[in-house]
């Protein structure tokens, strides 16, 4: 069985795909810190210069799901879904002009997912 | 005494070169009032034309304003500050409404914090020199400073108009132009502010663009006609802004956040008097602002020996405070800023339950009545735990604590500074070593010490680590506004002798 550490809500589909549309090939990339931080947020591919230093968790519907490593570290034993809720956001990401929020659920990997997914 | 939700225009604009103009396309966004979610009004949905003419209007008035004497410049930053001291209660109310923060707070705190952010930086610039240096007998260097010429601003919600002034006055005293985008969530004091100061400084000196940030945020701070972008907000956009700034070869100055730790310890409890009083209130400040605070003491360490008679009374206090309606004087905790930071936040509680964390106090929204039954209120929360867990690593940005204990300095400083972040920090002891090794050994760009969450005008504050860097209010943040034209003077009457 192939496990995985991300997954999206149907909610949140619907929403990703209106932005596809409208921008075309995107990217998540999580946030930390202050204020609007720690929340997943969607840019155009190639807008956001990415190096070795973003993990790629997860892909979504064909979007990458990506992740800075410092704060991988402290992820890697969750598993992360995406929703969606209404809301207002302050950064860049690209749904909040459409009156919603990307926002992430999580819980801890199971003993399976853990050996999977964390050892190798 | 209780107060009521204000009133409010149907609609505001943006205040581009002097006066208040409809976005150009046309568009409005609803702002809504976390309290009991209801309608604010509406505000100006501006694009990157309407972000274009705050630019040029900035841009023609910049050679003017820069030349302006300080004099006069400090003398119109002391004017914005009795304005706005003036009319100190409608500021307050309306910040209460926009953010959900109780009022108690913004008359007691937001405000006045505000006003003296003004003063502060009207009155050093009229105390500050620049510097002469005789290199040799017939050579002088001479330091001035100069204006960057545009600052592009953007500010988050949790304290709309203290957010705006520690920003603007240092900007405007250096001899700035600026354009500052209030958070979409919170636009409304910025907006009261420009009404009442309209006519304070010439027309294009200060502009407030409203709007989204992919719509209008992005390209101001990726825009050509911008010296300099100042952003307070997550690590995400801030990697955005540098990577727009690199473009335009721009300086930036970034507050991105923290997990700041406020470590306890065993002398606090040697006695039991009014310092230790204090210390029991410096842990519960976790709830200050309902957690909204960057710099939020949101890890609690506290010596093991004292653990458990210690956050007994924090538990106590912690229960003690009341929340409730917002407009009422003496409710202490309101309600959190918007939905998705309501969602997000009970999200992280539920993690830190399912990791293993313990639920010392809280741990469950708060369901108040009437209309209030439609706004977004968490309980404070203690949850134990360790310091490995995702809600000790991770901004909450709620009133969440989490706690864990230590043996020994050694482990203490360890606990800290493990953490991605490095804005703020407290310590509390009555031991004169710890007083200053401790601090000195945290990674932090502000370490209280015996106290939590002042904001006077004149100590540095900024981060280290992935908190970002440059230092807001004192004077030396003027240098984040400026350049130095150096002019190397010959006063030699000889020739070089090369040709």
């Amino acid at each position: 069985m192939e496990y995985k550490r991300v997954a999206i809500t149907e909610k949140a589909i619907e929403i990703l795909n209106q932005l596809k549309e409208k921008h075309g090939d995107l990217i998540f990339h999580q946030s930390g810190g202050c204020c609007d931080g720690t929340a997943p947020m969607v840019f155009e591919k190639g807008e956001m210069y990415l190096d070795d230093s973003d993990i790629l968790v997860g892909q979504l519907e064909d979007v990458n799901y990506y992740m800075n490593e410092d704060q991988f570290e402290y992820w890697k034993y969750s598993h992360i879904t995406i929703d969606v809720v209404e809301g207002r956001g302050s950064s860049f990401s690209l749904e909040i002009p459409l009156g919603v929020r990307f926002i992430i659920h999580s819980r801890l990997l199971t003993d399976e997912e853990n050996k999977a997914l964390n050892t190798c | 005494m209780g107060y009521s939700k204000p009133k409010f225009k149907e609609k505001y604009e943006n205040f581009i070169n002097g006066e208040f103009v409809a976005p150009v396309g046309g568009q409005y966004f609803e702002n809504t009032s976390p309290i009991d979610n209801s309608l604010i009004a509406k505000y100006a949905r501006s694009q990157k034309e309407d972000v274009d003419n705050a630019v040029a209007a900035a841009n023609a008035a910049k050679d003017a304003w820069g030349n302006t004497s300080v004099t006069e410049r400090a003398a119109m930053l002391n004017k914005v500050a009795d304005i706005i001291e003036a009319n100190l209660e409608e500021f307050a109310l309306m910040e209460t409404c926009d953010n959900g923060k109780p009022i108690r707070e913004t008359l007691n705190a937001d405000i006045p914090l505000a006003i003296d952010h003004w003063r502060y930086f009207a009155a050093v610039i009229r105390a500050e020199e620049g510097s002469a240096t005789e290199l040799d007998a017939n050579t002088l260097s001479i330091n001035i400073k100069e204006p960057l010429g545009v600052v592009a601003q953007i500010i988050p919600w949790n304290f709309p108009l203290l957010m705006l002034s520690w920003k603007m006055p240092p900007a405007l005293a250096a001899g700035n132009c600026v354009i500052l985008k209030p958070a979409e969530q919170t636009p409304s004091t910025a907006t009261l502010l420009m009404e009442k100061i309209a006519d304070v400084f010439p027309p294009g000196v200060i502009n407030i663009i409203h709007g989204f940030g992919p719509e209008a945020g992005k390209p101001l701070a990726s825009h050509k006609g911008v010296d300099k972008v100042a952003f307070t907000g997550e690590t995400t956009t801030g990697q955005l802004i540098m990577q727009y700034a690199s473009k335009n070869l721009n300086p930036v100055t970034m507050e991105l956040g923290g997990k700041s730790p406020n470590i306890f310890f065993n002398s606090v409890m040697d006695e039991d008097d009014t310092f230790l009083d204090k210390a029991i209130e410096g842990a519960v400040l976790f709830a200050f602002n309902q957690g909204e605070v960057c710099t939020c003491p949101s890890r609690l360490l506290v010596q093991e020996d004292i653990y458990d008679a210690f956050m007994e009374r924090v538990i106590a206090r912690t229960k003690a405070a009341i929340q409730a309606d917002p407009y009422d004087v003496n409710t202490m905790v309101g309600a959190q800023a918007s939905n998705d930071q309501y969602e997000k936040i009970l999200s992280y509680i539920k993690i830190g339950k399912e990791e293993g964390a313990k639920v010392l106090t809280g741990g469950e929204a708060c369901k108040l009545d009437g209309d209030l039954a439609n706004g977004f209120y968490i309980q404070p929360t203690i949850l134990e735990g360790h310091n490995k867990m995702r809600v000790f690593q991770e901004e909450i940005f709620g009133p969440v604590l989490s706690v864990t204990k230590f043996k020994d300095e050694a482990e203490a400083i360890e606990i800290a500074n493990d953490t991605l972040y490095g804005l703020g920090a407290g310590v509390w002891t009555r031991d004169a070593h710890q007083l200053y090794q401790i601090p000195r050994a945290i990674k932090a760009g502000r370490v209280w010490v015996n106290c939590y969450h002042a904001y006077p005008a004149h100590a540095p504050f900024g981060g280290y680590k992935k908190s970002g860097f440059g230092r807001e209010n004192h004077l030396m943040m003027m240098n984040h506004y400026r350049q130095t034209k150096n002019m190397l003077i010959s006063y030699d009457k000889n020739k070089l002798g090369f040709f």
